[in-house]
């Protein structure tokens, strides 16, 4: 008889996410431009479907938020990044 | 109580001059002879419109995001420049004009582009 005692372990352990607070990560890098030629950069703030990601998930502040959006407005006028695509990642 | 003024490390513009950054991209039908004669013909009309060429890169074919006019891939290149106003106009018109530029982005580099920009320079020095 299966040990009564047998806990369920799972395949990979829940990780409960602690509350990571958010940071501007130009401050703290101390990153004063946002390069529209370089889309490795400008990858990390769309989604999937390339849209751009909204401050609350990138924890961007305002000012820097407003340089990457300007980045990737220009990124996709020159078909560097596409307007919308599927799992672009 | 006399007011200290601050004395702030302000960059006074004595001319006109400003930096810009245009990346086009040319049709991928191009032979390589006719690339280069294509970018050095909008290098003489900067030229000849006064403006001072700091740098001048060329991608070579790359894919683009998305077709444009059926072609989806295409040689881009890049013009950092220093000049008055009216020099962008002229660049542009001459972009508009030639065919064979499928599109092109002129921007006005900040203080902060243009440090990038000597970075950047540095680095393919390097």
């Amino acid at each position: 008889m299966a040990g009564k005692d047998s806990d369920i372990r799972y395949l990979t352990p829940i990780s409960i996410d602690v509350k990571k607070d958010k940071y501007c990560r130009f401050k703290k890098l101390g990153i004063k431009y946002v390069d529209y030629k370089d889309p490795d950069f400008l990858l990390k703030f769309i989604n999937e479907q390339g849209k751009i990601l909204p401050r609350r998930l990138t924890g961007n502040s305002a000012k820097y938020q407003k340089k990457v959006a300007q980045a990737v407005k220009r990124a996709r006028h020159l078909a560097i990044l596409p307007y919308l695509a599927d799992q672009l990642k | 109580m006399q007011a200290v003024q601050s004395v702030q490390m302000k960059i006074i513009k004595t001319n006109n001059m400003n930096n810009y950054e245009t990346v086009f991209i040319l049709t991928p039908v191009l032979s390589d002879v006719q690339v280069k004669e294509a970018v050095e013909k909008f290098q003489a009309i900067l030229k000849d419109a006064g403006a001072k060429i700091s740098q001048v890169e060329n991608w070579g074919l790359k894919k683009m995001a998305y077709p444009i006019q059926k072609k989806s891939t295409g040689f881009y290149s890049l013009f950092e420049f220093e000049g008055a106003g009216d020099v962008v106009e002229k660049l542009e018109l001459a972009f508009r004009r030639d065919e064979r530029v499928l599109r092109f982005l002129t921007t006005k580099m900040d203080k902060h582009h243009v440090a990038f920009a000597e970075r950047r320079r540095k680095k393919a020095k390097a």
